[in-house]
């Protein structure tokens, strides 16, 4: 682990170069262990692939103090149980008319669309990070016969629900907005719900899998066939 | 309950409180006041803890009219503060009544003015916090600016002192700021030549520039590195993406992002460059994590001795 100073009251805690579900498993260690080390201290912790942002109030404690929290964690393997995470399944309708992007990805990867729908449904995914929007998930890695690179031109609106690929990485979009990755199906169920509790279905250290659903079990789940501009 | 009701919403009026820590897990940003001084000393002059609920002004504009008595400050941004048609001081607390019409003209100098009422403003928290984050579409009345024809509650307190911030004390906006920094992140990307150029550099703040990040135009510097894994960004962190030219990460940025950075402006800079408008010069000058440490424990402590006038 390696420790770096971020701004005048964060470090970030770089884990590895590459995201793999050890290195993942083991920021979702350290982010619980500090937070249960720096109490009140801790203003906040963002933890991504392979890094950790520990945000802390400088008139509460300096960066002496929390680098000796961090030096004074247990090492990595000592405690290995909280890694796992839940498995949460999300139901998708993967069509044409719910996933714009499907036929051109299906014929750039050389399969049929039935294969490409398959073959997103047999990984069981790593929630690797939680941001660009809230709620919004970065789940990896998809199977490398369907990974795909951004599209060239952004789109201005993607719905919200949009099951989406770009590069090895998957996500349902959980709100309407900007967007440019692949999509590819549309999932009925909400990713951010402010008034829900908790506001979202998976946290950073989940899995996910994602199960096909038809037309009219998504419309009966509540899903809505959003517009794409 | 009272309420002060938007009869003009100005440009960009938002309800803020001192922001929303600890949802950067669920992706949620934090939102607060861009110029956090200003918007404390506003509270302040109502009687008002640190945090309480206030608008952020955003280049003026913004009319309101009261359905209760109370008392309002107007800090931040130089504008003109009318009450009832009379001009009236910032810096200061005012008695408002029923039917008292509020007028914010737009900023002359510096561009964040700070409402606050005493008591603060009646807005229910949304992940702990009432910071309107316009993007996520959360915080304030219903996650957005204020529009005509909203209603900002506030319960009237029994008896509030007016008071002024000495003279001496009222920060002066210009057009020009050296920001501090704190080097870090992908420093260590970023050779001796491209810091060389960054920190001799002037730079220009643009006009896309917004609660979410300040981006400048100057002498582009270039890292090593092409992108990094998506990581966490702390506020005033500079992200340089691959045209060189350097973004400041303010109080709405997104939680994590990708581009490599070379370190984070301190706190109390973004607060100053939050108060420049487009064309305004921007120098960096580098610091140590202990000197920021110090100008943080010397900026509490001032705050803690902060004595104001009474009217």
């Amino acid at each position: 682990m390696r420790v770096e100073i971020a701004g005048e009251s964060a470090l970030i805690l770089y884990f590895g170069e590459q995201a793999t579900p050890a290195v993942s498993a083991r920021v979702q260690q350290v982010a619980q262990a500090l937070r249960e080390r720096l109490g009140e201290t801790l203003v906040d912790l963002v933890p991504s692939y392979a890094s950790l942002l520990v945000i802390y109030d400088p008139l509460k404690t300096d960066h002496f103090a929390v680098r000796a929290a961090i030096h004074g964690l247990p090492a990595a393997g000592e405690t290995v149980a909280s890694g796992e995470g839940r498995l949460v399944t999300l139901p998708v309708y993967y069509a044409e008319e719910a996933g714009p992007d499907l036929a051109a990805l299906a014929q750039r990867a050389e399969l049929s669309i039935d294969e490409v729908v398959r073959l997103h449904q047999q990984t069981e995914y790593r929630v690797y990070a939680i941001g660009f929007a809230p709620g919004f998930a970065y789940l990896g890695e998809v199977d490398p016969r369907i990974a795909a690179p951004r599209l060239a031109t952004p789109r201005q609106r993607v719905p919200r629900g949009a099951v989406a690929i770009a590069d090895r990485q998957t996500a349902v979009y959980p709100a309407v907005s900007p967007g440019g990755w692949n999509l590819i199906g549309l999932c009925p169920q909400r990713m951010f719900d402010p008034d829900a509790q908790p506001s979202m279905p998976v946290a950073v250290g989940d899995r996910v899998r994602f199960e096909a659903i038809d037309r009219e079990r998504f419309l009966a789940l509540g899903g809505e066939l959003g517009e794409v501009v | 309950m009272s309420a002060l009701v938007v009869k003009q919403p100005g440009l960009l009026s938002l309800l803020q409180d001192s922001g929303r820590f600890g949802a950067h897990g669920v992706g949620l940003t934090c939102g607060g006041p861009l110029d956090p001084w200003a918007f404390r000393v506003a509270n302040r002059l109502c009687g008002n803890s640190d945090g309480a609920t206030a608008l952020e002004v955003g280049f003026g504009g913004l009319v309101l009219e009261s359905e209760g008595d109370g008392v309002i400050a107007v800090t931040g941004a130089e504008l003109d503060l009318k009450i009832n048609g009379q001009r009236a001081s910032q810096w200061r607390s005012h008695r408002i009544a029923v039917g008292d019409r509020i007028e914010l003209g737009y900023a002359r100098t510096g561009t964040r003015a700070y409402l606050a009422i005493a008591g603060g403003f009646d807005v229910a928290p949304r992940f702990g916090s009432t910071a309107t984050v316009v993007r996520e579409g959360v915080g304030g009345l219903n996650g957005g600016p204020l529009k005509p024809g909203d209603r900002l509650p506030f319960t009237v307190p029994h008896s509030v002192e007016l008071w002024q911030l000495p003279q001496a004390l009222r920060p002066r906006y210009g057009d020009a700021a050296t920001l501090r920094v704190v080097l870090g992140y992908q420093q260590a990307a970023f050779s001796r030549e491209q810091q060389l150029r960054f920190f001799q550099g002037e730079y220009r703040v643009t006009d896309r520039s917004d609660r979410m990040g300040f981006r400048l135009e100057g002498p582009a510097i270039a890292s090593s590195l092409d992108g990094i894994l998506s990581e966490g960004i702390c506020h005033g962190a500079i992200q340089v993406p691959a045209d060189g030219q350097p973004i400041v990460l303010m109080n709405d940025r997104q939680t994590i992002g990708g581009y490599p950075k070379l370190g984070s402006v301190i706190a109390l800079d973004t607060a100053r460059l939050a108060q420049l408008a487009p064309g305004a010069i921007v120098r960096f000058e580098a610091i140590s994590q202990e000197q920021a440490h110090n100008l943080n424990a010397l900026a509490a402590a001032r705050w803690q001795r902060l004595t104001l006038d009474p009217v």
